[in-house]
């Protein structure tokens, strides 16, 4: 499984909880803290767990998470050339 | 380190949107937005030409999701939402005319023309957000608010039984028919790519939660409940037979597509009729001959 990550943008938030419960790995919960029009936003309470799918994206009405996939750490292996296949 | 964007990590929905718009007006909790999730990853997933789309609307909470989407848009009277998208699609046959509104909307101050534009096979998709009442304009029963329902018109419970709205556009012949509820984001994104690939009358009914002007008067919690609520009585029946889909208050949703088939549109029937002499009778339509003296006499 990919490792991913969600970026939240609170001030968007109405704190439904859609996220947080439809999150597959549950990784997300609400917080303690409020954003300026006094809800809860969510963040990420077991990053390691999150896969990116951005489920969090889809069900959020109000545009406020979404998830991505880490782009790969490690270098991309060069393609394997293709001996006997000129152009 | 490397900031998100450096790194290309951004929302894709928010492209398509009109983000200078947003926060929406939506209540916390209310499902309108995540329908709207749907629909943009539909759109991406079929590389939809977004010079060419163009939302219709009528009044309504659901209504207001044309004017959030970055395309032409055109927000009409209530209830007129289809007989508008109507004429554009047959004005402009270019265009990919979706009219995205609710149930008050389209079902019951407009259902009429609902049945008609299935009838006629009008190249139109519909995408009806189900709230189960008319949420804007202050919470009164709809055709489609489940019997025994509060509402500001029905202070004892509304005494009508609801409308079964796919039952109601299969027989009036639309191509496409599918219901989903905003739990199945997945699903109806397939379904809103599948149907904006085909031509003809295409419906998609989105149950969705409104937990202000629906829920509260019949204490049924707030949005994420509802939506709990859909994910443990929906029944996904792909090509279920349409009388057996109605929704029953504490029983199964039954969701899934129920109709996909074939039959010639509007245009294309108006084509094939006036054949060859089409384009002429668009340039210069026939003058009907002005006779005086006709009616019935009494006006
Ligand atoms: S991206 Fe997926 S796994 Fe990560 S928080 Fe969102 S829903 Fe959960
Ligand atoms: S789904 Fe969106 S609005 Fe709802 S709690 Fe999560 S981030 Fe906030
Ligand atoms: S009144 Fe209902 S449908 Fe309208 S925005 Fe609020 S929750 Fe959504």
């Amino acid at each position: 499984m990919n490792r991913g990550s969600v970026v939240v943008v609170t001030e968007r938030c109405k704190g439904c909880g859609f996220c947080v419960e439809f999150c597959p790995t549950h990784v997300l919960k609400l917080s303690s803290a409020f954003n300026a029009k006094g809800y809860h936003p969510p963040h990420l309470v077991d990053g390691d767990k999150c896969s990116g799918c951005n489920l969090c994206g889809m069900y959020c009405p109000d545009f406020a998470i979404f998830g991505y996939r880490e782009p790969q750490v490690r270098p991309v292996a060069p393609a394997p050339s293709q001996p006997g296949k000129e152009a | 380190m490397s900031t998100l964007t450096e790194i290309g990590v951004h929302n894709p929905v928010e492209d398509f949107l009109r983000m200078e718009r947003i926060p929406s007006i939506w209540c916390p909790g209310c499902g309108i937005g995540t329908t709207v999730n749907s629909f943009v990853h539909a759109l991406i997933k079929t590389h939809t030409d977004m010079k060419k789309l163009v939302m219709v609307s009528g009044i309504g909470c659901s209504g207001r999701v044309g004017g959030y989407i970055g395309t032409d848009h055109f927000h009409t009277t209530h209830g007129r939402a289809i007989p508008f998208a109507t004429g554009l699609s047959l004005a402009n046959t270019e265009l990919n005319v979706v009219v995205y509104s609710g149930d008050g909307d389209l079902v019951s101050i407009g259902g009429n023309h609902l049945i008609h534009a299935a009838r006629r096979n009008v190249n139109l998709l519909v995408i009806c957000v189900n709230n189960m009442i008319y949420a804007m304009t202050g919470g009164q029963a709809a055709a489609t608010t489940p019997a025994a329902s509060m509402s500001s018109t029905t202070p004892y419970g509304a005494f009508e039984p609801d409308i079964n709205i796919p039952q109601l556009v299969d027989a009036a012949g639309a191509v496409y028919v599918a219901r989903w509820t905003a739990f199945h984001v997945k699903q109806l994104e397939t379904s809103m790519a599948e149907a904006l690939k085909k031509k003809g009358f295409r419906f998609i009914e989105v149950v969705t939660p409104c937990p202000t002007l629906y829920q509260r008067r019949n204490n049924m919690g707030d949005g994420l409940a509802a939506m709990k609520d859909y994910k443990d009585r929906s029944k996904i029946r792909n090509g279920a037979g349409t009388h057996e889909v109605a929704m029953l208050p504490g029983e199964q949703i039954i969701v899934g597509k129920f109709v996909d088939r074939e039959r010639q549109d509007y245009l294309t029937l108006m084509r094939s009729r006036l054949g060859a002499n089409f384009q002429e009778w668009v340039d210069a339509p026939p003058q009907v001959e002005h006779e005086e003296g006709e009616g019935c006499g009494e006006c």
